[in-house]
Parts: C-alpha cells; structure tokens; sequence
C-alpha cells in the first residue's frame, strides 16, 4: 500500500488548476500530480505513490550512497570463491 | 530502472549480509514496521541471509490489514446502496467483513470501482452528479496528503456528491503501543521510509528517547533493507540508540512539509481502532470540522456496526509481531489468500500473504522430514 515507485518527469502540464506530470517507469509513461513537489523540473526522478509524486530523488545522495554500496560489493567480487583455496 | 535496479544487486546484498554476520555477537531481535519491507524480506529470502540469532518480526504497517471490520462493514452496506458508487483502492475488495466483503456485494449489483489514485474518485464524482460517490480512504501518512487532496479539490469544484470514509493510520503511536506492552520482543525498528519521506523522522525521536532503542528509517528494496539491518546492529552492538536515515536519497528531516500542509487542512488526529489490536490513542486521521460535508459517517446514517473477528484468527498477533504466519494452524489451509481468515492474508502486504506467496512450499517442505525423523 505504501508501495512508491520511481519515475523520471518528461513533461509538464496544468490540468485543473494541478500541476501534472507526465513520469516515466522503465519505459511505461503514466500521469502523476506534482503538487507536492513544485521544486519538480523536467529531467528530475520522482517517487510516485497512488498518482503523486511524494518526493523528488535525491540524485547526489543517491549516487554517493550507492557508490559507497558498490565498493563493498565490488570488493567482495575480487575475492576467490570459498573454499577455493 | 534507475534507483531501482541498483538497489536490488545481489553483489551488494550478499556482501552487507556477510557484513552483519561479522558484526553480530548477541541475538537482536529487529522489526520492520511497513508491510511492503516484509513483502522484499520474504520475497528475497533477506531473513534467510541474516545470521540465525538475528530475528526479523513483523509489524502492523500494512493499512489494509489493520482497517477495522466495521468500517469494512460499512463500506459494503453503503456500496449496496443504488445511489452510491464507492470507491476503494483493489487491495480492499477481497477483506473479509463480517459476512461479505466488498467483492461479493459487486457480484450482488453494487457499483463497486476500483481506484489507483485517489484523484478518480472525484473524477468518477464529477462525471456522475446524480449519483453519490464515496472513496475508501484508508492508508498511512504516506497516503495521507493523497487521499486529503481528493476532498480539498472536491471542495475547491464545489462538488457535493463525494465524501470520504476514512480510515487512517499514524505509524510513532502504533510504534509507542507495541514497546509499551508486556510482552514486547524489539530491540530496534526499521521505520518506513515512505511514510518518513512524507512526514520526516523527527517524530522517532521521542520513541528512542523514552524506550532507549535505535531506530533506521529504511527503504524498501533488497540492498536498503540490509543496510538498515546493518546500521541497526553497529548501534546495537556498541550501545548505541539513535534515529538514522538509510532512505536518504528519498528521506529528509523534515520531510514533505506540502504534502504535511494539506493532510493538517483537511485531517486531524484522532483516536483509531487498528483491526486485530484495538484502540490506540491519537492513532489515526479523521475529517477537520471544515471538511465534515465530505465525510460520509456524517452523511449517511450509518449504523454503528460491531464485529467480532473469526476465533480462528490470531492476526491480533502476527500484526504485533508476537507470531509468526506459520504458528497458525489455520495457515494456507483454512486460510488462503482466496478465502482469507483475517486481513493479513489478503493484502500482497500482509504477512500471512507474504509467507504464503513465498514461504508455504519451504515449510510443506520441512514437514514430513521432521516426520520422518521422528
């Protein structure tokens, strides 16, 4: 229920006096309100939950925590296989 | 997908598993509050990757499990109605009722549509101004902002034919219900990070000042929740009680103080009945005073309805962590996500559901070794 997915804003539109955004999911373009994120440009990734986009990706913390992740992994990717030896 | 697939990368995962391994040199025992975490721990077998003194239990985060059966049961006796048209996110068609559930009163003729966001319901209100569209709004804070938007925008049109039969829920007073009982197991909380990304994290800090345990606010994929564990455990294993944010590239401080605005114009706090718990004070949202036009318990003349859940069922119980899917003898053999018990089986979220889609060929798998054995 709480499930929010994200999504990539390709254009923006008014409807109803809303700010709507059309978001993009892995190649599925479905329509979003931007209400709650005026800050929301073109280009930036959302989290889309049961039609609005409740936050805006924080793309660098994203990235930097992600790196950080990644040396972990990698590092284990080095290391022989157990009982290899 | 961007910041998705990353998060799901097994490299990453096995290496923070093997991770908390090292670190661990007590047993834990670790809830995760939000019914979709659960639905990625059983689904990705992250339990089984954790070292065996480290116990992931479950919590009530799962919105359909926890809405109470007489507002299951109103929502059937209004959809029965022929002037209304109510409305419900899909997840809620197939909990049981009393002796229906909403599935089976559209199956007698009720006009019973299923909504993804909440904003249909006021277009299906606008589209049909001689009908009487009432919305199911159930949810956490997470949903909160959305389902508030729907009768904020209904009042801006002037709409007179939408109400809302809300049932809302607030997650740090669950949290204070669950550490102040007797029989209370959790060392440390994953907090949901959706619900966070709307509201912050600062309210958790009350929770790890008066019970003197971490807190993490977690995501929901694979690597996140691993993390969350981990970080969970370095505090745990020093001593450790702080509020830490693993979700942060959708978290902040303060969270969504937009979304926070129009659930304060719309909602107020009130006390809340969680199915299989009871009452817990100032626990849930109902309409502010402003917005009673659009709350159907004041529109119609709904009876008070009280209902007394299936002995069978010890959901009360699961929904608290105090057992397992597994412990009930009913589990996916008088109870099955198809003619479900209680509501923990019939949300993808619930945990009975989730041990069902993932765990129920593992367990029938033990069984007749133990049997043998013995």
């Amino acid at each position: 229920m709480c499930l929010a997915i994200p999504g990539k804003v390709v254009s923006i539109e008014y409807s109803n006096g809303m700010r709507v955004g059309r978001v993009e999911f892995g190649g599925i373009v479905r329509q979003a309100s931007l209400d709650f994120v005026p800050e929301a440009q073109i280009g930036d990734y959302v989290m889309v939950h049961v039609g609005f986009a409740i936050s805006l990706v924080d793309a660098e913390e994203a990235e930097r925590t992600y790196q950080l992740l990644e040396e972990i992994g990698a590092l284990e990717g080095e290391l022989p296989p157990e009982g290899s030896g | 997908m961007k910041f998705l697939d990353e998060y799901r990368d097994s490299r990453i995962a096995l290496a923070l598993a093997k991770e908390i391994a090292e670190r661990t040199t007590k047993p834990w025992v670790l809830m995760e509050i939000c019914g979709g975490q659960t639905h990625t721990i059983m689904r990705y077998g992250l339990d089984e990757l954790l070292p065996n003194h480290i116990e992931l239990v479950h919590g009530p985060g799962c919105p359909v499990c926890v809405t109470p059966l007489e507002t299951i049961d109103k929502a059937i006796a209004l959809a029965l109605r022929p002037e209304v048209i109510l409305v419900s996110y899909g997840d809620m068609l197939r909990v049981p009722g009393s002796n229906s559930d909403l599935f089976r009163a559209k199956a007698q003729g009720a006009d019973v549509r299923i909504a993804y966001s909440p904003m249909e319901a006021v277009k299906i209100a606008r589209a049909n101004p001689d009908r009487k569209v009432v919305f199911l709004a159930i949810g956490f804070e997470t949903t909160a902002p959305a389902n508030a938007m729907a009768a904020w925008q209904a009042k801006r049109e002037g709409l007179t034919n939408l109400s809302l039969l809300v049932s809302h829920v607030l997650v740090p007073p669950a949290i204070r219900a669950l550490l102040a009982t007797a029989e209370n197991r959790v060392q440390g909380f994953i907090a949901p990070g959706h619900v966070c990304t709307i509201m912050g994290y600062s309210e958790y800090e009350g929770l790890v000042r008066d019970f003197n345990l971490p807190i993490v606010v977690g995501g929901f994929e694979p690597v996140d929740l691993l993390e969350a564990v981990l970080m969970l455990v370095k505090q745990l294993e020093l001593g450790e009680t702080r509020v830490e944010n693993q979700y942060v590239r959708s978290v902040t401080y303060k969270g969504n103080e937009r979304a926070q605005e129009i659930m304060r114009e719309v909602f107020e706090i009130a006390d809340q009945k969680w199915r299989g718990i009871g009452m817990i004070p100032r626990s849930g949202l109902r309409l502010s005073k402003a917005y009673a036009a659009y709350d159907a318990n004041l529109i119609f003349d709904l009876e008070l309805i009280s209902a007394e859940e299936p002995a069978e069922c010890i959901s009360a119980l699961v929904l608290q962590g105090l057992k397992k899917p597994t412990d009930c003898t009913a589990f996916a053999i008088r109870c099955t996500p198809e003619n479900p018990l209680g509501a923990p089986m019939v949300s993808a979220e619930g945990a009975c559901a989730a041990y069902y889609h993932y765990r129920r060929h593992a367990i029938a798998n033990t069984a007749p070794k133990i049997a043998v054995g013995s």
